[in-house]
């Protein structure tokens, strides 16, 4: 076979690759919303499930995914973005320093069923919180957390030296400058980070397993009182998340209608992750756009 | 002997252990221009960056020597660089105004040091801009982002936001080399108001610009300072030979 | 304002800084405190196995028959080790060319085209949770298999071809940045010899970026190996080593899912799986440090 020959049957094959993998997201969405859509109505997203018959809903999952959602990133973009900071400012350029990046490094790399064990372990055993949306949240923390320092780095990364100096010339502290000089430039690369992010948090479930727990207990919507028990509000309470309710009822669901229920809660997943991500993409062109335009 | 503004004093820098400055010694004067000239690579720039500290950002220099400015050793570990940096302006070689608005470009260093009255940081603002040559040109659009501004107008914004801190020293490294010819010549223009009231020091590749604006010249190579002396002598009748070569435009 | 700069410990701007400093350590010590406590939990769970309840390490990492609640109790891990290893690098060898493939199409083949579709759609394939590769692999792939293959259509076959799309774009998104950071002189080179696009892949690219293709495999194989709930749901759950591809087996991360809730904290039985925990733990520092060899040749 002479070269022009293989060449064309490389290229072909390369491009029937690439067409390939689009079709498989285009099959696996088409598939998931197809299968999932119809079952998606207004009683769907607010009703309790059932556990023998049919016609449950997914209301408190639902909820409790947008809840832990909420904790989790409140207790990490604080932490991820002081990490961060350190790690791009603060931190001595020496061993230490490359230990612990390596050591970063190594807890984005574990298992989400590791981080879920520890939280196991810690959260829910050691410091008694329980099985709740709190030992949940912390669980995610770490499973986010090195995620969200690359991001602050990354984003710190990306100011301009000449603002820093501009800043500290002025006779401001490393800190101030940090917080008002460099972080506002960073924001669209952090924003954008963050998102996706929580895309992730949203989605995630092996974490949760053993630490938000598989269960609901009754809520009660009308009861905001955070310190009462069936309040929703409640952060020391049991909460399966959507995630998790989509494994639990694949694995051992009882409804006659689990395989509907499950298509229709991916379908809600999945449309949340791509909302995400469309945000995430938006936002991240709109800043960019509002900060080069004017140059 | 004028009044001095800022004295070093056996100053070196070194990068990762290799010499940038070696044992510098100058007075600058108060309320005057000098001009720190040399070919690229002379250590001119890195000396002025050891002026306010900004070297301390570079993880691998070292700078050591004494700098003094009244009774205070800006070089001295023990130096709240901070308070320091508030008393010595730094204006660059590209402008860098800050992405907010002209308005807070100004008044963000003020502010921060405690002005927090409306009507005073006005004032400050306005008094900054006007005297940098830009209050007419942008006062009508205060609010608008710095970034709008052309590249010379941008320099003159740095300039507004240095002096708006009410420093006693300003540093000026290459402030016109990435302007235009009109530009650049507000900015010497500039120059020459603002020795009234500062002690100037400025860096530049450009020899007709030393002699444009500074009182005094020092001469920079590899380095070493080889001559410091006011500037219509030093244009006219250097006493060392690499001097004449470089002005004459026999190397750089 | 003061004149001296010296000394001056009480002024605002010194405890600004302060506080802004032992805020960001704090963090960070935080960070580095979690994963030590992480290292040492579970370990000290998974050795207990072995010091407190006397079972054999090499037993539990040799034996093939895992029976925690018979009389007397076996715990023979193999099976679950064998499952990991063998979905997540047959995921890989499913994964490599095809991500392969992708990276020379945005980088070599069509640009921009590559950048403007096919990149987002790597992202959301990467954004998609794995419950719902999971309920897929379930209600798509293990049918098709089970109409297919003889048997229950669960198994490794079918576990591998789902994390196979899960780490499609860990694999992809580095193998692009590879073939992006490549000098452009060296491609030059070969097409100024009028060698053709394959012949310059093929002998000068892929060897080039070799180690960094392999950096991408290994973190695929790495996510795969820790990947839990698709796996699980899909991979049938029988405690045995199968005899094909579409036969019903575990993973370690299946059996500590499907196990851990139901066993009490302290028994043998919960111990064993801490232990599974520990093996998942060490993979993962074995991963990091393959990688970080891995990037260490590549920069040369």
């Amino acid at each position: 076979m002479n070269a022009k020959t293989a060449d064309k049957i490389a290229t072909a094959v390369i491009i029937a690759v690439a067409a390939f993998i689009v079709l498989l997201l285009i099959g696996l969405l088409g598939y998931i919303l197809v299968r999932g859509l119809g079952h998606i109505s207004f009683d769907f997203l607010t009703s309790a499930p059932e556990t023998i018959r049919a016609g449950g809903g997914i209301g408190p999952q639902l909820f409790n995914s947008l809840f832990l959602l909420v904790l989790t990133m409140l207790i990490t973009i604080p932490l991820g973005l002081g990490a961060g900071i350190y790690m791009s400012e603060y931190a001595p350029v020496n061993r230490v320093t490359a230990f612990i990046r390596l050591v970063v490094e190594v807890l984005s790399s574990f298992p989400s069923i590791v981080v879920g064990l520890f939280g196991l372990l810690i959260f829910v055993n050691l410091f008694e919180f329980g099985f709740s949306l709190f030992s949940g949240a912390l669980a995610l923390t770490v499973f986010n957390l090195p995620l969200m320092v690359r991001i602050t780095e990354q984003g710190l990364r990306s100011v301009p030296q000449a603002q820093k100096e501009a800043s500290l010339a002025l006779g401001l502290t490393k800190w101030k400058t940090i917080t008002s000089v460099m972080l506002p430039i960073a924001i669209p690369v952090i924003l954008t980070g963050t998102i996706l992010a929580a895309g992730r948090v949203f989605g995630e479930a092996a974490a949760l397993l053993f630490t938000a727990g598989m269960s609901s207990p009754r809520l009660d919507f009308s009861d905001w009182n955070p310190l009462h028990d069936v309040s929703p509000l409640n952060p020391f309470r049991p909460a399966e998340t959507l995630a998790v309710h989509i494994w639990k009822i694949n694995s051992e669901g009882l409804a006659p209608d689990a395989p509907e229920i499950a298509a229709g809660a991916s379908a809600v997943l999945i449309l949340t992750v791509l909302l995400f991500n469309l945000v995430a993409r938006w936002l991240g062109r709109y800043m960019y756009r509002k900060f080069t335009a004017i140059k | 002997m004028d009044e001095i503004g800022l004295s070093v004093k056996n100053l070196s820098v070194y990068y990762s252990d290799r010499p940038a400055v070696k044992n510098v010694s100058l007075d600058f004067a108060a309320k005057q221009v000098t001009a720190l000239i040399g070919p690229s690579g002379c250590g001119k720039s890195t000396f002025l960056r050891s002026l306010n500290r900004m070297n301390d950002l570079i993880p691998t220099s070292k700078v050591t020597g004494e700098i003094w400015i009244k009774e205070d050793d800006i070089n001295s570990p023990s130096t709240d660089v901070v308070s320091l940096r508030q008393k010595i302006g730094m204006v660059w070689q590209r402008p860098n105004p800050f992405h907010k608005s002209i308005y807070e470009n100004i008044a963000f260093g003020p502010r921060y040091h405690g002005v927090k009255n409306k009507k005073q940081l006005d004032q400050i603002v306005e008094e900054s801009l006007t005297r940098a040559a830009l209050w007419d040109e942008t006062k009508d659009r205060l609010h608008h982002s710095a970034l709008t501004l052309s590249g010379g107008q941008q320099q003159r914004l740095c300039i507004a936001r240095s002096i708006a801190v009410q420093p006693d020293i300003i540093l000026m490294d290459e402030p016109a080399s990435a302007l235009d010819p009109v530009s650049t010549a507000k900015i010497e223009e500039l120059i020459g108001e603002l020795k009234q009231d500062y002690c100037i020091i400025i860096v530049t590749h450009n020899m007709y610009q030393a002699a444009r604006v500074s009182q005094k010249t020092a001469f920079f190579l590899l380095g070493e300072l080889v001559e410091y002396d006011a500037t219509d002598k030093m244009f006219t009748n250097p006493q060392k030979a690499e001097t004449s070569d470089y002005i004459s435009g026999r190397f750089g | 304002m003061a004149q001296s700069f010296e000394r001056q410990k009480a002024k605002p701007h010194v405890t600004e800084e302060w506080v802004g400093r032992v805020y960001t350590l704090l963090c960070i010590f935080l960070l580095v405190a979690t994963i030590f406590s992480m290292v040492y939990f579970v370990a000290s769970r998974g050795l207990t196995t072995f010091f407190g309840d006397g079972v054999n390490v090499l037993e539990l990492l040799t034996g093939i028959k895992w029976n925690p609640e018979g009389e007397p109790a076996v715990f023979g891990a193999l099976p679950f080790i064998f499952g990991s290893f063998s979905t997540s690098i047959l995921a890989a060898l499913i994964s490599a060319p095809l991500g392969f493939c992708a990276a020379v199409f945005m980088v070599e083949i069509a640009p921009r085209f590559g950048r403007k579709y096919l990149q987002p759609v790597i992202e959301l394939l990467a954004g998609i949770p794995s419950v719902v590769y999971g309920f897929v692999g379930l209600s798509v792939i293990v049918p098709l298999f089970r109409d297919i293959f003889p048997g229950q259509g669960l198994g490794i076959a079918a576990g591998a071809l789902v994390l196979s799309i899960m780490i499609l774009p860990t694999i992809t998104t580095i193998a692009t940045d590879a073939l992006a950071g490549l000098p452009s002189g060296l491609k030059e080179g070969s097409y100024a010899l009028g060698s053709t696009r394959w012949q310059t892949i093929s002998r000068i690219v892929l060897p080039t970026t070799l180690p960094a293709l392999l950096t991408g495999i290994v973190l695929g194989i790495a996510r795969a190996f820790g990947e839990a709930l698709a796996v699980q749901m899909v991979i049938g759950n029988a405690p045995h080593i199968p005899r094909s591809l579409f036969e019903s087996t575990s993973t370690l991360t299946s059996a500590i899912t499907l196990s851990m809730g139901n066993t009490a904290m302290g028994s043998v039985h919960n111990n064993a799986l801490w232990s599974l925990a520990l093996i998942l733990m060490l993979m993962t520092f074995i991963f990091v440090f393959i990688v970080r060899w891995l990037e260490g040749r590549s920069k040369i």
